[in-house]
């Protein structure tokens, strides 16, 4: 049976049950992601964006799925210790794929912006939803379509800027408290609908974390429109076990003179998929993508970009920087599309990777497609061992092996971490990449692992 | 301090060291010169254990301990200081952070409690003075976009800092200016204990004007064949090395 099959059987058998606890402005596109989804199946390693991951290995276990959604009783404040603390944001959280509601104050937000569950704001959700993400185009992207059941709504009305950074947590439970029977691995949906409109501000920090030793599937798919002049940082970080899958599927449409921030942060895993599609749709508009990732023992992480230059004067960055120990892979395919008459580009994509061990591997595949003739662009990547004439020079000075090699890592992570505009975010990571260096990270410090 | 015995060594396949005998004494300065690849910076790596070199033959004693069987860092925290003959370059570390990690790693290994902030900056800035180093450099990355006279006189800060009980200089005074040459040399000078020991690896007798060594030996072949006073610099400034070949029997 190929992987596929169950998620068909399971939405055929429970299409009424799904549908029931859903809402509308959901379920009016659902039977469309089915037949995309039944139509594509998951794509094999043949397939261009997802030659360095096995999809089908990946959704091949039978996880339970909480399409009743049954509340699992967690205090989220007591359940999870956040390891970016005192950041002054305004804190939410979503426990596996569900808004999570309570009454804490969550600080002043500007009139007329939402944080909220898609369930509350059918009008928005009817909007915008599933218009950047195509189900006709991915699959994993159908199979969250298919049977997400909530989301998180994020909207900023024209000219509002909230200050405060936004913090989302995403919690990984599948044990209640107390739990008499064995509960099955879970697998969620997570969905995010963000709207930025013009002249508007935000700043998104996601992070991720499992709060329990289960296996856990997570699939994610973030739909972000970001309207003329307005300006979204969206920085996503995970912490989670080796136990954890996470997919993620980053869509993201900038209109005229609009600036993204996009941030990656891979800090602990099992195995990670990052795909990023971001299409300048308005002249004048930038964006900055930076991805860092620490992995060893048998962690991968595959990140995939896209970024599509539609219109002239689009200015994109792009610096991703892996640290791979052990036996951990990392793969890294970026692509800059400059479509025909998207004169006056600017684009540079950079991908560098340390490799600490023999066994440890890295794939990179940059990839520049342009079609007008008046644009600068570059991109390259390097695969490194750590400087040998440097460590023994430190060594020289007194420095023992090991702190030399968390010493060099560090400054070689450093680079994309410095480049964070968050800068209680950024102050955080270098304390935890300094820890993850020193082996003192080994688990998400949430979750039952480490205890 | 140090007491070099029958040393050979290689790196590849390639024997450079052919049995090299050295004795230092406590407060004793010693230069080594000699021709191009004659294995002058040979020895200085082997002294502190750069892992490209094997040690094929003989033995190496530091203050008593078996320098050969200890790591770099170990070598290091005992007090042996090699200033480079090309100081590394390490992007992204700065200066200070580095400094505190040699100067913390060695006081664990002595016992000792980290050393504060607080005093490790006055340490800094006290050392920095003695070879007049811009105070910039230290927020800078270590060696990172240092002119040649600032690596240089950087090594010489850190020794400062280190404080170690055998320096070794590895051609520090090339690639320097004559004020900057002065400044390393008086430097050196103002590190020199009668506890201290230094060996001065160099082609020219200009740094040996100013940092007086009482022994000169002249390396050649992977194996000392001369030694003699501060007069054995003089003579080989005018005469170059032809007639040590001679003597030994060499065209």
């Amino acid at each position: 049976m190929k992987s596929e099959q169950q998620y068909i059987e399971l939405y055929q058998q429970a299409r009424e049950m799904i549908f029931s606890h859903a809402p509308e402005s959901m379920n009016v596109v659902r039977d469309q992601a089915f037949e995309d989804f039944k139509a594509q199946g998951f794509p094999s390693k043949k397939v261009e964006r997802y030659k360095y991951i096995d999809m089908q290995k990946l959704f091949e276990p039978d996880y339970g799925v909480n399409l009743n959604r049954l509340q699992i009783p967690v205090d989220p404040y007591e359940a999870f210790h956040c390891d970016v603390p005192n950041l002054s944001t305004s804190l939410y959280f979503v426990v596996n794929d569900m808004f999570y509601h309570d009454d804490k104050s969550k600080g002043h937000l500007p009139e007329g912006v939402i944080i909220g569950s898609m369930r509350d704001y059918p009008e928005l959700v009817s909007k915008y939803y599933t218009k950047l993400a195509k189900t006709g185009e991915d699959a994993v992207t159908a199979l969250n379509t298919m049977l997400a059941q909530d989301g998180l709504l994020v909207y900023v009305p024209k000219k509002v800027q909230v200050d405060r950074a936004i913090q989302v947590i995403n919690i990984l439970k599948a044990t209640p408290k107390n739990a008499q029977r064995v509960v099955p691995d879970l697998m969620v949906n997570r969905r995010v609908l963000i709207v930025v409109e013009q002249g508007a501000e935000i700043k998104m920090l996601f992070c991720d974390h499992a709060a329990d030793d289960r296996n856990f599937l997570a699939t994610q798919v973030i739909e972000a429109y970001v309207g003329e002049n307005a300006s979204l940082d969206l920085y996503c970080m995970e912490e989670t076990h080796h136990k954890n899958v996470r997919v993620s599927n980053v869509y993201i449409d900038q209109q005229a003179n609009s600036r993204v921030n996009h941030n990656v942060i891979t800090l602990h895993n099992g195995i990670t998929r990052n795909k990023l599609d971001l299409t300048f749709s308005g002249e004048g508009a930038e964006c900055q993508c930076y991805g860092c990732v620490i992995a060893d023992k048998q962690q991968h992480v595959d990140n995939n970009t896209l970024i599509v230059h539609k219109v002239p004067h689009c200015n994109s960055q792009e610096l991703y920087k892996y640290v791979l120990d052990e036996k951990a892979t990392g793969a890294f395919a970026g692509r800059v599309l400059v479509e025909h008459g998207a004169q006056k580009t600017t684009s540079q994509m950079t991908n560098q990777n340390l490799t600490a061990t023999k066994e440890a591997r890295m794939y990179t595949q940059p990839m520049l497609e342009i079609y007008a003739d008046d644009v600068k662009c570059a991109h390259g990547s390097t695969v490194g061992q750590l400087n040998d004439a440097a460590l023994f020079y430190m060594r020289q000075r007194g420095i023992s092996l090991k702190e030399a090699k968390v010493l060099l890592q560090n400054a070689f992570i450093n680079e994309v971490i410095d480049k964070m505009q968050l800068e209680p975010l950024r102050d955080r990571l270098h304390y935890l990449v300094e820890k993850r260096f020193r082996g003192e990270l080994n688990k998400c410090s949430g979750c039952k692992l480490c205890k | 301090m140090l007491e070099v015995k029958n040393l050979h060594a290689k790196i590849g396949d390639k024997e450079i060291l052919k049995g090299i005998d050295l004795v230092i004494n406590d407060g004793e300065t010693h230069a080594i010169m000699g021709p191009n690849g004659s294995g002058k910076s040979t020895l200085s790596a082997v002294l502190v254990g750069n892992p490209l070199y094997e040690v094929t033959e003989g033995e190496a004693f530091f203050n008593g301990k078996n320098l050969l069987e200890m790591k770099p860092e170990d070598r290091a925290h005992e007090g042996l200081f090699l200033s480079f003959q090309y100081p590394v370059e390490i992007p992204g570390v700065s200066m200070t952070n580095f400094m505190k990690a040699a100067i913390n790693e060695k006081r664990k290994y002595q016992g000792l409690e980290p050393v504060n902030a607080a005093e490790f900056l006055k340490l800094q800035r006290e050392k920095r003075k003695i070879v007049e180093l811009d105070s910039k450099l230290a927020n800078r990355s270590v060696n990172e976009g240092f002119s040649g006279g600032e690596k240089k006189r950087n090594e010489i800060f850190q020794m400062a800092m280190l404080e170690p009980k055998l320096s070794i200089l590895d051609e520090t005074d090339s690639g320097l200016d004559v004020d900057a040459m002065r400044i390393v040399a008086e430097g050196v000078n103002k590190l020199q204990t009668p506890e201290t020991s230094c060996i001065v690896i160099t082609h020219y007798d200009r740094l040996l004007e100013m940092i007086k060594p009482q022994f000169v030996h002249v390396l050649y072949k992977g194996r000392i064949v001369k030694t003699g006073g501060p007069e054995l610099a003089v003579q080989i400034q005018e005469h170059g090395y032809d007639w040590i070949k001679e003597e030994i029997g060499e065209e």
